[in-house]
């Protein structure tokens, strides 16, 4: 049904549009002369002042892989991660656990582990994949380089990136 | 000898007066560019500072570019170099499809009209015993109408010969917003001739340092620098500048000022009136295709345009170079560089209401424009004529 909406009579004085043009020079008049005085200015001045600490926890950052308590690298190479990702970012080689390893039972661990950050979206498939909970996006988002090569994340970077995650994570949030 | 002669040759006056010309038209030129940058740059802070930002701020001297430290960021005063140099530097992109000749013309035809503009604008009253305006032309103000009206075919022209939906829409806009408001504008002034009685704009000046600033209601009358020292004297001219014309005169001065600086911010494109650019309904209008220097050459055009139509303002309403008690140049070089400085003071003043302007209002919608130009400003313009002849003939005599 189609609502009928009357135009709204209007007096002279908004007719003319001065008496409100003046409103709204006062109005932005007061915001210069405060701002000029260094008084209700939003800016955040990003190099030097930073949001960092009130990142929400469940912040997309860069994905990292990581270590369990004991020290054992969780990734056991499936490339599952590898397969998901859109813009295939990730390029895993495996490698199978020495005889004479601690962790031989795990079987498998990748021998070299990049992710290409001028590739990843950030899209955090990687971590909703992974059977083992090796990989999470951690609050890293300032990654620089100056070339292609230096944008790519080896696998030490990314454990030193990633840490240690103690225990089992909810990686089900309903915020993830 | 030589130097004797050379100067002999210098001093006749067809050859003083061409190479003052030179040189006044030389410096000006400069001043006027290098004050656009400085507009520019205010523009940015000043918006910046209206909406609680803080604006180009790093901008400075690079030292770490030089092997320094830290940089010097001089509250970012940097920028004001910086555009210029993206500007030039970047690549200038002709795309394909576009007629080549109007294209490349349409830049420097919104460039030229501002720049003209400024030629017949008395800047200071003398210097060294030349005459601060570059041409004392006896039509001034036509010239300057004639002139201004000139700008909207490089837009227009920018609008067709890009040979693409957005600029056009922006040039049809440019031609219409112009055949609204160019008539007002026109017609506004008459009062000032008929009270003035002249259409040179350095006489028009001359006659506000008599008789005051047109804006103004009252003006004390034979104001001078020795009157301070003698009170009664003072009082005298205080009260002898009271009259009932001036006041009632002051009526339709006022609705013209108002009409012609309306008109002004419409000749400039400047918010509210920047139909034709409208960045959020047209990509930036006109010059939607433009890059590199075309670009800044229509930059430029803009902000010489908002320098020339305030110097306009300055000179017509409020006195050009003058300011009340300050002698002219005729009393020594000292004054005329006051006058000079005054004059800018009061151009720059207009200019930072153009942008305070500009970020205090929404933009007009087309239509609207058009009804203010005809229904509005149109009528009164017209009645602002019969009301000064009548104030006139029944006060004056
Ligand atoms: S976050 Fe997305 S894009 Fe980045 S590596 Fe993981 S799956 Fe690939
Ligand atoms: S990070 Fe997870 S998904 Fe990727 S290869 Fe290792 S175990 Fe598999």
């Amino acid at each position: 049904m189609p609502i009928v909406v009357n135009r709204p009579k209007l007096t002279f004085a908004e007719k003319c549009y001065l008496p409100s043009i003046f409103a709204g020079l006062a109005i932005t008049w007061k915001h210069l002369k405060r701002a000029l005085f260094n008084k209700g200015i939003v800016t955040m001045q990003y190099p030097e002042e930073k949001w960092d600490a009130n990142l929400p926890d469940w912040y997309r950052g860069a994905p990292t892989l990581v270590v369990d308590e004991n020290g054992r690298e969780k990734c056991v190479s499936c490339q599952l991660c590898e397969f998901i990702c859109p813009p295939r970012a990730i390029t895993i080689k495996p490698m199978e656990i020495p005889e004479n390893d601690k962790w031989r039972k795990v079987e498998k661990r990748p021998e070299e582990f990049d992710i290409d950050m001028a590739r990843c979206i950030y899209c955090g498939l990687c971590e909703e994949v992974c059977p083992e909970e090796a990989i999470f996006l951690r609050k890293d988002y300032s990654i620089t380089g100056l070339n292609r090569a230096e944008m790519v994340h080896d696998k030490k970077t990314l454990y030193k990136l990633g840490g240690v995650m103690k225990g089992l994570t909810f990686k089900w949030n309903e915020l993830k | 000898m030589d130097t004797a002669l050379i100067l002999h040759f210098l001093t006749t006056p067809l050859v003083f007066l061409i190479w003052t010309t030179f040189l006044k038209t030389f410096i000006l030129l400069n001043v006027v560019l290098g004050v656009v940058s400085v507009t520019v740059f205010a523009e940015r802070k000043v918006s910046a500072f209206i909406q609680d930002r803080i604006g180009p701020n790093r901008v400075g001297i690079p030292m770490t570019l030089l092997g320094g430290k830290k940089d010097i960021p001089l509250w970012g005063l940097g920028q004001m170099i910086a555009d210029p140099v993206k500007l030039l530097t970047k690549e200038n992109f002709v795309p394909a499809g576009v007629n080549k000749f109007f294209f490349w013309l349409a830049p420097k035809l919104v460039l030229l009209p501002p720049l003209l503009v400024l030629a017949v604008l008395p800047f200071g009253s003398s210097l060294f015993g030349v005459e601060m305006t570059i041409a004392n032309i006896n039509v001034g103000v036509l010239f300057i109408f004639a002139v201004t009206s000139l700008s909207v075919y490089g837009i227009t022209i920018a609008g067709w010969a890009s040979n693409s939906k957005f600029p056009f829409i922006g040039g049809i806009r440019s031609s219409s917003q112009m055949i609204s408001y160019e008539l007002s504008l026109g017609l506004s002034i008459i009062p000032i001739f008929m009270v003035c009685g002249t259409l040179n704009i350095n006489e028009i000046v001359d006659w506000q340092i008599k008789n005051g600033w047109l804006v103004a209601p009252y003006w004390p009358h034979g104001f001078s620098l020795d009157q301070l020292l003698h009170p009664k004297d003072l009082i005298h001219s205080l009260i002898a500048g009271v009259s009932l014309e001036r006041f009632l005169l002051w009526i339709p001065m006022m609705v013209s000022f108002v009409i012609f600086l309306v008109s002004i911010f419409a000749e400039t494109n400047r918010l509210p009136f920047d139909l034709p650019e409208a960045e959020q309904e047209l990509v930036g209008g006109y010059h939607t295709e433009y890059s590199s220097m075309n670009f800044a050459s229509f930059f430029l055009g803009e902000y010489a345009a908002m320098f020339a139509g305030s110097g306009a303002i300055v000179s017509i309403f409020l006195g050009g170079w003058s300011l009340p008690i300050i002698p002219d140049g005729s009393h020594g070089w000292f004054w005329g560089l006051v006058n000079i400085g005054a004059w800018f003071a009061k151009v720059s003043v207009i200019l930072l209401f153009m942008i305070w302007i500009r970020w205090t209002l929404p933009r007009f919608r087309y239509d609207q424009l058009m009804k203010l130009g005809w229904l509005g400003f149109f009528p009164i313009a017209l009645f602002n004529i019969f009301l000064t002849a009548i104030i006139l003939a029944v006060v004056h005599h």
